[in-house]
Order: C-alpha cells, then sequence, then structure tokens
C-alpha cells in the first residue's frame, strides 16, 4: 500500500515510519508541508495519507481541501496536536476521514490505521 | 494565569511523556520566577496567543535532553544534529497543544516551535510577563517547563504605551 505522510517534523515522520513499516507497509512518500504534499502527490498517488494540521507553507486543512478538490477520495487520517471539538469537525467538514490527537501510541496510531482502511474497504 | 491552566501543563507533559517516551514525568510544586534565563542548555519555546498570550518552554541539560530524544526517536542523536532540535521543538509543541486543548474555556494559537542550545542563554518576553516554572525530573534527568504569560490588562497597557 502506498502511504504519504505530511508533517513539518522530520521526527514525527520517522516515528510513523517506524510504526508502519512494523505494520508491514514500506511504500511511503514524505513531504514536510502542505505544498510539498502536493507537488508530490500526483506521482506517488497514495492510497493513505497521514496529514499534520500546523505546518508552514501551507497547513494540513488547506493541502485536504485542495486535494479534495482535485477529486481525490484517498483517505486522509489528520495527525495532529488539534484536539478542540470544533477542529476535528472542521476537519471532517474539510474531507478528513480520521483523526489521531498527539501524542500517540503505536498501538493508538495502527488502530486509526486499521479502522480507516476497513471503513474505506466495506 | 489560573491554577487550573498550570494543572493542564502538568498533565500534558505526563501525558507527552507517557505517551511518546513510554517513561512517567514527575512534577514539584510551580514556583515563579522572573522570565529571562531558562534553567537549563536546550531549550525549547513555544508561542501562545488569543485569550492566553506569552510562551512555553521547555528546558533541559543536554545529556536528559539527549536521553529523552533518544526514547522518543529510537536512535541515538547528538545535539549537534539538526533531528536532535526537531525532536525537542515537537515535544514542546505536544506539551503546548495538550495543554491548550485542556483549556477548553479559552481560545489559543501556538506557534512553530524554535530551539535554542548553548549554555547560558537568555529569552525574554514583553515587560510585565509573570513566568512560572514547573520543576520536572524523569529517568533521563531533570527538567523544567517555564510557561511566561501577560495578563491581558498588561497586555492592553503595553500596546497603549
Amino acid at each position: 500500500m502506498r502511504i504519504m505522510l505530511v508533517d513539518d517534523s522530520r521526527t514525527m515522520r520517522n516515528i510513523q515510519k517506524r510504526i508502519l513499516n512494523e505494520l508491514g507497509y514500506t511504500e511511503l512518500t514524505e513531504a514536510a508541508d502542505g505544498l510539498d504534499a502536493l507537488s508530490k502527490v500526483g506521482a506517488a498517488d497514495p492510497q493513505l495519507l497521514l496529514v499534520d494540521w500546523n505546518m508552514p507553507n501551507m497547513d494540513g486543512l488547506s493541502f485536504v481541501k485542495k486535494l479534495r478538490e482535485s477529486g481525490s477520495k484517498a483517505p486522509i487520517i489528520m495527525v495532529t496536536t488539534e484536539a478542540e471539538k470544533s477542529r476535528v469537525i472542521e476537519a471532517i467538514k474539510a474531507g478528513v476521514n480520521n483523526y489521531v490527537v498527539k501524542p500517540f501510541t503505536p498501538e493508538s496510531l495502527t488502530e486509526r490505521i486499521n479502522e480507516t482502511l476497513a471503513r474505506m474497504a466495506a | 494565569m489560573e491554577m487550573q491552566d498550570v494543572s493542564a501543563f502538568v498533565h500534558s507533559v505526563r501525558n507527552v511523556f507517557e505517551t511518546m517516551l513510554q517513561m512517567s514525568a514527575q512534577s514539584q510544586d510551580p514556583i515563579v520566577k522572573p522570565p529571562g534565563h531558562p534553567s537549563f542548555d536546550v531549550t525549547g519555546i513555544i508561542g501562545m496567543s488569543g485569550d492566553v498570550t506569552g510562551s512555553v518552554v521547555l528546558s533541559f541539560p543536554i545529556a536528559t535532553a539527549e536521553g529523552v530524544v533518544a526514547l522518543m526517536t529510537g536512535q541515538s542523536i547528538s545535539h549537534t544534529d539538526p533531528d536532535f532540535a526537531d525532536a525537542v521543538g515537537e515535544l514542546v509543541n505536544m506539551i503546548a497543544g495538550g495543554a491548550k486543548a485542556q483549556m477548553r474555556d479559552k481560545k489559543i494559537t501556538i506557534t512553530y516551535p524554535s530551539v535554542i542550545i548553548g549554555s547560558d542563554h537568555a529569552v525574554f518576553g514583553r515587560k510585565g510577563a509573570t513566568c512560572v516554572v514547573l520543576p520536572c525530573s524523569c529517568d533521563c534527568g531533570d527538567f523544567t517547563v517555564e510557561i511566561t504569560t501577560i495578563e491581558p490588562t498588561e497586555a492592553i497597557t503595553d500596546v497603549a504605551a
């Protein structure tokens, strides 16, 4: 499965990569912000995206909106410190399929990934 | 800053350490000090604006920070490596974000983190700010979380001046 990780923190991308590798996912593309992700998403053609909210140049919410406007239906999990209910609703309205609040455990991220993929397959 | 806001930071520090590092962190009673000099040599700073204006400073001795970053990233990273600063920045981001989420009655925006590494550095905020220091410890050593806030009236006075 092709997965795109969009986060301005290399540390966070590395943590996510480690968890995904342990789950057997190795086709990973990384982007450091929304603009970087937009420039890579066509070639990467991800089947799942993990997207941070607060990033320089283009934030995660703007990226999600642009991706949905382009017609992409790939499932998106927002992985962010933004935990307020109003923010979660805003993200879902923009086209996010699932939500993980940082900090997270490997187990909680794994659970959200599996849950999202199962929902999309149903 | 209200006591419940300080408690939000205590809870957030514990949660970030337990979740991301699988290590407990203990905190002692908060103390008040003049803002300016963080307690240690590695400092992650994040700004807050909105209903709470000020900054959150996470400060470690270098050896403690290297231990914490190793647990977080799963690899040993020297403090001279750019990835080290990135990890410290992400830690302060999660601590500030977690505390913000608990202050449900307040609308707060946080900035991107900055990290300063070097002995005896100073961080100056706005005049009249109050700094509450949370002395903390974990298996890697001691560290502090310093919350500097400007009360709304002081902020207005400062702007008017």
